[in-house]
């Protein structure tokens, strides 16, 4: 890890104004990266098994794959991609960046809306642009420790949870129309009580903390 | 027996003579309408000359009696105040009960004054360190929302250690500073008395702001921070009270360097000490709650017991035992709320807000009372208006500081009116009170510093307490929504912890969140493994407990609007087809039980008149007749059949069957609401296959009697029964229904091309102009949507139905040729 160099400068002045993050914030992460490909400058997915404490959690696969989801990385197209460089790690963590009060009101809508998106992606597996019944219901078996045959439960939680999503979107509900799934602007409509701003953030420190980390 | 009483109260002071004269008129009256009073009034008179040394029928003894007998009498006036402050609605939306019940202590002590001329009540500390505090203080920690507490643990601490410290130095110093120019004449108090009288009111009192802030409903981060401070500077308190009233007692001139250190290193001991104890008790305490499955009907008390024990034992070892009761509730909530059945976890629930209602409202009025006594009172402008004007200005100062330091580092920043707020509510209260009467009588200036003690708490209790609503809704604070938990914040909530800890684990971050998941992950593997039943364990995932509430809810509303509506106005409602059952949580009816079971999952409820505002509601009444309809109508067939098949051994009580059996009900309407209406056409002919692949089902069935077919419907119920835990709550059957039952309804909702047979919804969402002629005529339509119809109760029809209910309602409302009924095939 000591040997990975470090970034030039040009490069950490780019990544900052398109990212967000302060310099400082780059470079830690940036160590963190090297730390956990080994010192390549591509990350595959194996490089998160290295990390011991994602281990116990529930919704890792998920979270792993909303990494090299190549619609988070500003392609729109759907599908994965195998490796992704440091720019693109940075992207996903910057999902998660602080917004803070100095920016406009457009600004933290737009940021608000991003955050969201990065969400629904994660819930919206195949990328059809809705959670389906099936979808939902995998993620709640995911979400339920899973201690017995939460199968069941699961599936008519799922159950209950989209008919809770279609009562409070489907209010305008064609006689025929079926409902089947929530399409992001629901799913806006679902999470519009939740701050996500305040939520959904990670604080990036200045300081380096992985070796505690390990 | 009464008349005697009334004698007796004669000789005693005015207040139990109004009081005694009610009593005994209640008891005459009862007396001579029972039969008995010949024997009581005959031959009392008649006992006093000749047979005073023999047996005598009735005596009266006053003194025997007197302590226990004053206590409740004063118990019983201050819940009687309550109820006549609550008789006019304006006064109390206005007047802080805080404020009213000051008021009424010092009116009934002036007439006590003026009766005897004693001041015999008074708000001793005993009393208000051991039996008034500890239940305000552990209904705080057994109701608080742990998440929004740890989540602001930083700043809390922040203002209940630093800005308590300030407080209480900056008062004193500046107190000191000013009686140097005698401004408030000769007083004779050095520095350590003023750094005393500042430790002791400069910390903001937990009663006091609980009282005043639950009527203003501020929102949580707000609530929390000030009421957390109230609660966590009690070890500051504790230590600098000690610290300077020793310092006092032994004279300034004695104190040493080292005990200035001592100080600093009790405040330690006292804080973190007392956490432990707390910590401890609670441990205890789930581990004792686990085993109490046998024992249900005290169960309830070890909550208190154990709790108060942890007080106790801080208060023995000289810690803080206001943290550690505190912590004790902290802690132990989520495993005896795992533990204890549901019963018991509402007796606590009722039974807390009790003690925690009563203390508060029996300690206001002491406040009052206690003032009435010229023994104690001094008069000092100049130092009464200072220490008012320190105190106010200081915690400002405070607060302003604390906050821009703390903005630095917090994620949602406390915004200038949040400042005002946490500043204006910074409420002095009977701690104060206490613990300056407990100071050294010798003490020259001791009767100042009462007086004055009073003066500030009447003054932030009344002035600001009758303020600060108008100022909260005048700079719009942000108020608490009261809301309902839905399945899908849930859900996403919880996947929010997981994704931030998993990126605060992959970015190599330690954060909030990284240090919650690790201790989640703690929990769940070692302490809940040790502290939570089996079962309990299971059921205990937060998603799976808002899913039954909701749909327990969904249930009871359900049922209880059709039922309150009738089957009449249901057929003239319905011929309206925008009528609404899809999402009866947004109907009017708002069931006074969906209210309490909303209150089980309501973590930020601190609100100790919570359950008194509810009942104020004007639908109360609506709701009591459905309940009595919903009673009356619904669950007597159920009884009925199972006493018949002798299935009572395997019931627990009726109340959990019943819940259960309306969560399957629910169940069963949600998954068949949520198929949308593709109907219209086929309706017919899709049910007719329905109908003739349900008599395929049941022809195997058709040959034993119907006893057998029973079992095959309650087969769920016996399962559950031989789990772990019979009477842990219905979601284990959720988790084990019987095998075909569970078929049903994964059919029922797998299959895109599955037709619900009898789906509600599909009649609502048919427009008339839609539904052709061979859809069910308005009036059927309104029988399949009433909650009696059976589209709930497919599992049950067969018993229901041939078990001859006596229900009319049921009977009425189900016409055989009923096309969804499947009686004929069960009865063939």
């Amino acid at each position: 890890m000591g040997s990975a160099p470090s970034l030039p400068a040009w490069e950490i002045r780019n990544l900052a104004h398109t990212t967000g993050f302060t310099s400082e914030q780059i470079e830690i992460l940036h160590r963190r990266f090297l730390h956990l490909t080994d010192g390549k400058a591509t990350m595959s997915k194996d490089c998160f098994d290295n990390i011991p404490d994602l281990e116990s959690n529930p919704i890792k696969s998920r979270i792993v794959n909303a990494f090299f989801d190549q619609r988070n990385l500003g392609l729109q197209s759907y599908g994965t991609v195998d490796e992704i460089t440091f720019e693109n790690f940075l992207t996903t963590l910057s999902f998660f960046q602080h917004m803070d009060e100095n920016h406009t009101k457009e600004d933290l809508e737009y940021y608000k809306t991003e955050k969201l998106q990065f969400l629904f992606r994660m819930y919206d597996t195949n990328g059809d642009g809705k959670i389906t019944l099936e979808e939902l219901r995998e993620i709640i078996d995911d979400l339920l420790s899973k201690t017995s045959n939460t199968e069941k439960t699961s599936s008519s939680i799922a159950d209950a949870a989209m008919m809770e999503a279609a009562n409070t979107c489907g209010g305008q509900m064609e006689p025929d129309q079926q409902y089947d799934g929530i399409t992001f602007n629901d799913f806006l409509q679902i999470m519009q009580d939740i701050k996500i701003e305040s939520k959904m953030h990670v604080r990036f420190l200045n300081m380096d903390t992985s070796a505690i980390c390990k | 027996m009464a008349g005697d009483r009334r004698r007796c109260g004669g000789g005693c002071s005015l207040w139990s003579l109004v009081l005694l004269l009610a009593l005994a008129a209640l008891l005459g009256c009862s007396a001579e309408g029972t039969g008995e009073p010949s024997r009581v009034t005959g031959e009392t008179p008649a006992g006093p000359n000749s047979k005073s040394s023999r047996y005598q029928i009735v005596t009266v003894d006053w003194q025997h009696v007197e302590d226990p007998y004053t206590i409740a009498s004063w118990v019983l006036v201050a819940g009687l105040a309550k109820i006549v402050f609550h008789l006019s609605e304006k006064v109390t939306t206005v007047v802080p009960e805080s404020a009213l019940l000051i008021v009424l202590g010092l009116i009934l002590g002036g007439i006590v004054w003026a009766a005897d001329h004693t001041a015999s009540f008074t708000l001793t500390p005993t009393v208000f360190f051991f039996y008034l505090l500890p239940p305000i203080v552990l209904d705080a920690g057994y109701f608080m929302p742990n998440r929004h507490f740890f989540g602001n643990l930083g700043t809390i601490l922040m203002y209940a250690v630093i800005g308590t410290i300030w407080n209480a130095a900056t008062t004193g110093l500046s107190l000191y500073g000013v009686s140097k120019t005698k401004i408030m004449g000769n007083l004779d108090a050095g520095l350590l008395e003023f750094l005393l009288f500042g430790s002791l009111i400069a910390a903001v009192d937990p009663v006091a702001v609980l009282a005043v802030f639950e009527e203003v409903h501020v929102n949580e981060m707000l609530f929390i921070i000030v009421f957390g401070e109230s609660l966590l500077n009690d070890a500051v308190t504790v230590v600098l009270y000690n610290v300077f009233k020793s310092f006092v007692e032994v004279g300034p001139e004695n104190v040493e360097g080292l005990d200035y250190f001592k100080g600093i290193v009790s405040f330690f001991v006292v804080s973190l000490g007392g956490t432990a104890v707390g910590i401890i008790f609670a441990f205890i305490l789930s581990l004792i709650t686990r085993f109490t499955k046998h024992v249900r009907v005290i169960e309830p008390g070890f909550v208190f017991i154990i709790s108060y024990l942890s007080y106790l034992t801080a208060e023995m070892l000289s810690l803080s035992a206001i943290l550690a009761i505190t912590f004790c509730g902290i802690c132990c909530q989520k495993y005896v709320k795992a533990n204890l059945c549901e019963q018991s976890i509402t007796t606590v629930r009722y039974a807390m807000k009790m003690l925690a209602s009563g203390a508060e409202t029996i300690i206001f009025m002491f406040l009052g009372i206690s003032a009435v006594n010229t023994e104690i009172w001094t008069w000092n402008t100049a130092f009464i208006l200072l220490t008012l004007v320190f105190i106010s200005f200081y915690r400002v100062i405070g607060v302003v500081l604390q906050t821009w330091i703390l903005n630095h580092y917090r994620v949602v920043q406390l915004e200038i009116i949040d400042q005002v707020v946490m500043s204006y509510g910074g409420l002095r209260g009977a701690v104060a009170f206490a613990l300056v009467v407990l100071l050294d009588p010798k003490m020259p200036v001791k009767k100042l510093f009462v007086s004055t003690t009073i003066i500030v708490v009447y003054f932030t209790v009344i002035i600001q307490g009758l303020t600060i609503k108008p100022l909260v809704n005048w700079l719009k604070v942000k108020r608490s929504q009261h809301k309902e938990p839905l399945l899908n914040e849930k859900l996403h909530g919880r996947a929010f912890d997981h994704i931030l800890s998993a990126i605060e684990d992959i970015s190599g971050q330690i954060g909030h969140n990284y240090l919650r998941d690790k201790w989640t992950n703690f929990d769940r593997k070692y302490l809940s493994k040790i502290m939570m039943r089996k079962s309990a364990q299971i059921s205990r995932d937060k998603i799976l407990s808002v899913f039954r509430e909701l749909n327990l809810k969904d249930a009871i509303s359900y049922v209880s609007e059709g039922e309150r509506k009738g089957s009449l106005a249901f057929i003239r409602s319905s011929s309206d087809v925008n009528v609404d059952f899809t999402g009866p949580r947004h109907s009017v009816v708002d069931s006074s039980v969906s209210a309490v079971l909303r209150e089980s999952t309501s973590e930020v409820c601190l609100d100790m008149q919570a359950i008194e505002n509810r009942t104020k509601s004007p639908k109360d009444r609506e709701e009591i007749v459905t309940h009595h309809m919903l009673q009356q109508h619904l669950y007597k067939p159920r009884k009925r059949y199972r006493l018949n098949y002798s299935r009572h051994k395997l019931v627990r009580s009726d109340g959990e069957k019943q819940d259960k059996e309306i969560f399957q009900r629910t169940m069963k309407k949600r998954l068949e609401h949520f198929k949308p209406t593709k109907l219209g056409n086929n309706y017919t002919t899709k049910f007719r296959n329905m109908k003739k692949e349900r008599a395929a089902k049941k022809k195997h069935s058709d040959a034993v009697p119907n006893g057998k077919l029973s079992t095959h419907s309650v087969a769920f119920q016996v399962k559950d029964s031989e789990a772990e835990d019979p009477s842990d709550g219905g979601i284990s059957f959720l988790i084990t229904p019987a095998s075909n039952e569970s078929d049903e309804i994964r059919a029922g909702i797998e299959n895109p091309s599955f037709s619900v047979e009898e789906d509600q919804s599909d009649f609502q969402m048919i427009p008339p102009w839609m539904s052709n002629e061979e859809t069910v005529i308005p009036s059927q339509r309104a029988r399949l949507q009433i909650p009696g119809s059976p589209t709930n109760f497919r599992r049950l029809t067969p018993l229901q139905l041939s078990s001859r209910s006596i229900d009319s309602f049921l009977l009425a409302d189900i016409p055989d040729e009923h096309p969804l009924s499947f009686l004929p095939e069960s009865s063939m």
